[in-house]
This record gives C-alpha cells, sequence and structure tokens, in this order.
C-alpha cells in the first residue's frame, strides 16, 4: 500500500490551490453574504477545464481520474463551500449519470457541453414529500405520442436556475413488487427553457449561500420520447448509484471545509496573544488542533480510498463504491462539522463575527452531513453491508 | 510558424531562500516556480499558437528537476519541451548561460523566441538580448504586446513613461514582461498527458557551436562572491500629520539619519 500521490496528482493539486487561492478566496466573503451564484467564476472554472475532470476526452471532458476531481473539490472547499458543491453537482450527479446511462447520442448531445463548462447540469430526486425516502415521489411522466409529459415539482435543487441540463426523476407507472404494487421511477434529461419548465421560490440557507438552491416545476412539460436517461423503470437505482458517486464529491466537500478551518486556525493561534503568549502556546490548543489535525487526515484517506475504488469501478464496472462513499460522506461531514465548530471557539468573540471565515465555514459544514443523503442514510447503508 | 520559448525554474521566494556553504542559491532545497515573465512569454506564445496554429517548444536550463517547469509549460498546452543539463554547464553566469541556449536554439527551426524578460533570482535582464547577439538576429526587449504582421512582428516595447512600437523581420527575439497577459492555467488532463509526454534532454555533446570555454563556471566572467537572504524591513512609523506639518517631519527625519 503506498500512501503517496503520484507527480501528476501532485501538480494537479498545486494547480487547484493555487486557482482556488487566487480565484476563489477573495470572493468568497463576498459570495456568502451577496447570495449570488458566483458565474465569473464558473467561467474561469470551465475555462481551465473544472467542469469535465472525470469525463473521458471523447466527450469532451478532462480524461483525469476520480481522484483528481475529488482534490479539485477538495482544495475549493477549502476557501469556499459553494463554488465547491458547484462542481460536485454538476460533475457527479448531471454529467456522471448520462454518462454511466446515456445512449452514445445522449453523451454526444449533451457531455461535450457540460464537460466544457458551457452548460451547467443539476439533479432532481427531492420532493416535499420525498427526501430520504425515495419512494416518496410524486411528479409524474406519462408518455404520449413521442412525448413524456412531466408534472410535479423538486425541491432544494443545487445549480438550480443557473442550470442548462437536468437529470430528473419521476414516476412512470405502477409495478408489483413482490406482492405489492410499488411506483416505477424513470429519470430524464430535462433542459432549461422546456416549455412547462419553471422555477419556484430560491431557498434561503444557512450556509452555501451562493449555491443556486430553487424548486423546479413541471406543469405539462412536454420532453422528447429520447431524453429518457437508462431504462423505463429503472431511475431508482439510477439515482442511488448516481448518489454513491456523488457522496465522494461532497466527502470531498466537507474535507476540504475542515482542511480550510484547521488552516485559518493553526495561523490565527499563532498571531493571537492572551496572556502575553499566542494562544497556540496553550496546551489546550496544542490538544484541540491535534485532535482535528488527525480527524482530517483521516477524513482524507475515507475520502481517497472512496475515490480510488471508485476509480476501479470505472474500469472494471463491478466494484462497488457504495459502502467507501458512505463511510467517507458521514465521516467527513461530522468531521467537518467538529473541526468548524471547534475553529470558532478558539477563535473566540472573533470567530463568532462574519470578519473571519470560520463562522461561513462551520454553517456551509453543516449542509454536508444533510445533502445525498443525511448521516443517518449513510449508517443505513453501512450498516445494511455489514448486516446482510 | 515556430516559436521558441525559454523558461526557468525559480526558487519561489514566498517559500524562503537557502543556500549552499559556497553562497550559491541551495536550488535543490527550495519550492520552486516558473519564473514569472518566463511564463508571460510562454501564455504570449501560447496565444500565437490559438490564432496561427504556431508550435511551441519550450527550452529550460537547469538541473535534472528543471524537468518540472517543462511538464508544466506542457500541462498548459506546449507543444514540446527541452531539458538541457549537464553538470559542466553548471554554476553559469548569463554569458553562459545564454551561450548554452543559443548552443541549444541552433538545433531548432524557429521564427520567434520569446524570454521573460528577467528572473526573479538573478535579476539581471541579459539572457535574452545576449542569445539574440549569439544568434544574430533582432531582439525587443521589455514587450508589453506582441502582433504578427505578414514575416514580421510589431510589439509594444514598455518604457518609463511610455511605450515604443517597433516592427522586426522575423526570426527574431523578444523578451516578455509578466504584465504583457494573465497566464492560462494547465488544464487538469493537460498535466496528465504532460506527464505521458517524452521531454527530449540534451548535454554539453548536443550543443551546436560553442566553445567550452564559454560554458559553466568556468566560462562564467562574473560569479557571486557572496549571496544572502533579503533583510526584512521593519513595520516602519505611521503618522497622520496635515500636509505642511508632514513636510518639515520628513525633511527633519531624513536629516536626522544623514540622508541629507
Amino acid at each position: 500500500m503506498d500512501f503517496t500521490l503520484s507527480k501528476e496528482h501532485e501538480m494537479a493539486r498545486t494547480l487547484f490551490k493555487e486557482f482556488a487561492e487566487k480565484e476563489v478566496k477573495p470572493l468568497a466573503i463576498e459570495v456568502d453574504e451577496t447570495e449570488e451564484f458566483p458565474r465569473a467564476t464558473v467561467e474561469k472554472m470551465a475555462k481551465a477545464g473544472f467542469l469535465g475532470i472525470p469525463i473521458p476526452k471523447e466527450y469532451g471532458g478532462q480524461g483525469c481520474d476520480v481522484m483528481t476531481y475529488v482534490m479539485c473539490v477538495e482544495e475549493l472547499a477549502k476557501v469556499c463551500g459553494t463554488t465547491a458543491v458547484i462542481v460536485s453537482a454538476h460533475t457527479s450527479l448531471c454529467c456522471d449519470p448520462i454518462l454511466t446511462y446515456g445512449t452514445e447520442e445522449q453523451k454526444q448531445k449533451y457531455l461535450p457541453d457540460l464537460a466544457s463548462g458551457r452548460k451547467i447540469g443539476a439533479f432532481g430526486l427531492t420532493e416535499p414529500g420525498a427526501g430520504t425516502d425515495a419512494q416518496g415521489q410524486q411528479t409524474k411522466a406519462v408518455l404520449e405520442g413521442d412525448e413524456w409529459v412531466l408534472n410535479g415539482s423538486k425541491i432544494f435543487i443545487t445549480n438550480g436556475k443557473e442550470a442548462d441540463v437536468y437529470v430528473i426523476f419521476a414516476i412512470t407507472g405502477m409495478v408489483e413488487k413482490r406482492g405489492r404494487m410499488t411506483k416505477e421511477i424513470s429519470a430524464f434529461i430535462v433542459e432549461k427553457g422546456t416549455p412547462g419548465f419553471s422555477f419556484g421560490t430560491k431557498e434561503k440557507k444557512m450556509g452555501i449561500r451562493g449555491s443556486s438552491t430553487y424548486e423546479l416545476i413541471f406543469t405539462d412539460c412536454r420532453i422528447p420520447k429520447e431524453n429518457m436517461l437508462g431504462q423505463q423503470g429503472k431511475g431508482f437505482n439510477i439515482a442511488m448509484h448516481t448518489l454513491d458517486g456523488g457522496r465522494i464529491g461532497i466527502a470531498a466537500q466537507a474535507l476540504g471545509i475542515g482542511e480550510g478551518a484547521l488552516e485559518r486556525t493553526i495561523e490565527y493561534v499563532k498571531e493571537r496573544k492572551q496572556f502575553g503568549r499566542a494562544i497556540g502556546a496553550f496546551q489546550n490548543t496544542q490538544f484541540q488542533l491535534a485532535d482535528m489535525a488527525t480527524k482530517a487526515q483521516a477524513a482524507q484517506l475515507l475520502v481517497y480510498k472512496a475515490a480510488a475504488t471508485k476509480d476501479q469501478y470505472t474500469k472494471d464496472h463491478k466494484t462497488s463504491y457504495s459502502v467507501e462513499a458512505a463511510q467517507a460522506k458521514l465521516y467527513a461531514a461530522e468531521m467537518a462539522m467538529e473541526v468548524t465548530t471547534k475553529a470558532v471557539q478558539l477563535h473566540g468573540g472573533y470567530g463568532y463575527t462574519r470578519e473571519y471565515e470560520v463562522e461561513r465555514m462551520m454553517r456551509d459544514a453543516k449542509i454536508t452531513e444533510i445533502y445525498e443523503g443525511t448521516s443517518e442514510v449513510q449508517r443505513m447503508v453501512i450498516s445494511s453491508n455489514l448486516l446482510k | 510558424m515556430k516559436v521558441v520559448v525559454c523558461v526557468k525554474q525559480v526558487p519561489d521566494t514566498k517559500g524562503g531562500v537557502k543556500f549552499n556553504p559556497d553562497g550559491t542559491l541551495d536550488r535543490a532545497a527550495m519550492l520552486t516556480i516558473m519564473n514569472p515573465d518566463d511564463k508571460a512569454g510562454l501564455e504570449a506564445a501560447l496565444r500565437l499558437k490559438d490564432k496561427y496554429g504556431a508550435e511551441v517548444t519550450v527550452v529550460t536550463m537547469g538541473l535534472p528537476k528543471a524537468e518540472e517547469v517543462l511538464r508544466e509549460a506542457l500541462a498548459m498546452g506546449a507543444d514540446k519541451g527541452i531539458l538541457v543539463t549537464d553538470r559542466v554547464l553548471g554554476g553559469a553566469d548569463t554569458w553562459a548561460t545564454s551561450q548554452t541556449l543559443a548552443g541549444a536554439i541552433r538545433n531548432l527551426d524557429y521564427d520567434i523566441i520569446i524570454t521573460g524578460r528577467q528572473a526573479i533570482d538573478g535579476d539581471t535582464a541579459q539572457v535574452g538580448p545576449q542569445i539574440s547577439e549569439h544568434l544574430g538576429i533582432p531582439v525587443i526587449s521589455y514587450a508589453q504586446k506582441i502582433e504578427i504582421e505578414g514575416d514580421s512582428v510589431i510589439v509594444e516595447r514598455q518604457y518609463d513613461d511610455r511605450y515604443h512600437v517597433l516592427k522586426a523581420k522575423m526570426p527574431c527575439l523578444i523578451t516578455a514582461l509578466a504584465e504583457l497577459n494573465e497566464p492560462r492555467y494547465m488544464t487538469p488532463g493537460g498535466i496528465f498527458d504532460a506527464y505521458n509526454a517524452e521531454i527530449t534532454t540534451w548535454g554539453r555533446a548536443d550543443l551546436k557551436d560553442v566553445d567550452d570555454s564559454n560554458l559553466g563556471l568556468k566560462g562564467s566572467p562574473t560569479q557571486i562572491a557572496r549571496a544572502s537572504d533579503k533583510v526584512r524591513k521593519g513595520q516602519g512609523e505611521k503618522v497622520n500629520l496635515d500636509p505642511s506639518e508632514s513636510v518639515s517631519y520628513i525633511m527633519g527625519k531624513l536629516k536626522e539619519k544623514h540622508v541629507i
């Protein structure tokens, strides 16, 4: 087992770090304050190839592995949780299912624009009555001639109003499963601007405030028959498999937020003086930092292992990365919450002000325990694998 | 069109400077970057590639570790990388360096050679113009804008309070300022391609029409007697005074320090 990164990965990290420090960090406070989607930054990331990192070159992507993608999200999250989730939702939740389940025509049609960042992607599964329980879906799709007609709504959609291409889940019928009638769910690709597709309210959130989180509304929204993604009735599997990958992206975001808070705290405790000494000279501070750093390191190992396992899946289309992704997200999210909370505490009163970034990081960290499967869902995934 | 860009791996001054016991820089022990003026020169070449389909070859002279800047240049979009490295070339000053680079470039076809104005570790601004002298081609230094017109280049040359517009027939050499442009980022895919690409490595024997007496430490007319880290200045003193008072305050300080 070798824990050293390759030279390529090291250079990629240097690139992501430099980009994050130069282009993203200076805007992070403003993005949070104004709750505005950082469009200019997204365009710069598109130009640098950050919106198609694990997409094969034949579809206009960078042709890199998941590990490289994860490091990108991690470095962005160290300075801005909002920017990190834009990349993660776009890549893991929209590009990835199209790449995995799309027909050749769908891949050729959508991936080059998405991978180059000319278009942004989003994913719509959650509904007012269907979060963790995906079977609670109400959105329906009915086939009329050569078109599917969508009716219903999706909530809490990341990249909501800013995206151009959406992977949407809807009920396409009822099927009998083990003697019970259950909803048959299918996946669709929906483009912005399709008549009958509109946006509802923008969510006012605690953290990742620059991320565009919207309600999507479908009212007799007609999409071509060929926009079904994967087979009819396979939507639930597509959603779950997509979320397995998405969790690695969110785990990387959580990891970066925790690491970013730790970096700032290390700087702060060296400078802040109390009782004539830097507070870093006190053993309480030192022990807190030691615990924070150890947990961040553990999270990084879990996240990188999950990325490496998904890379194995890319090669053999067999290896499962569901448990690795769940463990990485569970641990990294809880680490991020704990480390950012301690970071605020070590900053004292200053840490509670919005001038010091650890306050924002603590707010940003919370969502990583909730979206793309709560920590409780991750525990269900992990334990069901233990007890099967 | 063929463009050759000379780049140098220099210490990242943010990471602190380290010295060998003989007073020369311990390059192996320092964090390194591509010299900023050279990076602007590379970006200028890559824009010529975008616009005219130019082929961009990047040349560097240095330790084997200097290969990293060539990989970086390839990841930004350069086509070829050539590393000139040999023990006998070590300790070179600007004269020996320019002789070495000219000896390497004589093996290549080129329409334009671009170098950075100067490197942040030596700050001499001599190597570019010296290369042009050795190759017998025109040089336009301190370029802040480069355009192509037929078989000529039109360059805005930065001057103290103005700029000059100069035209030169190709082949010619241009030295670039960091202000010339905002260099592009590497792309993630470009990084992996760069590590799969082959870097050409040349030694002394590959240099064309260069005399041994002009190479390395022995061929260097200047030698560093002593080098030291920058002495950090204090924070200084901040005062808030009316304009009338401040003149006499400043004059007093200058007299006190025996400046005037």
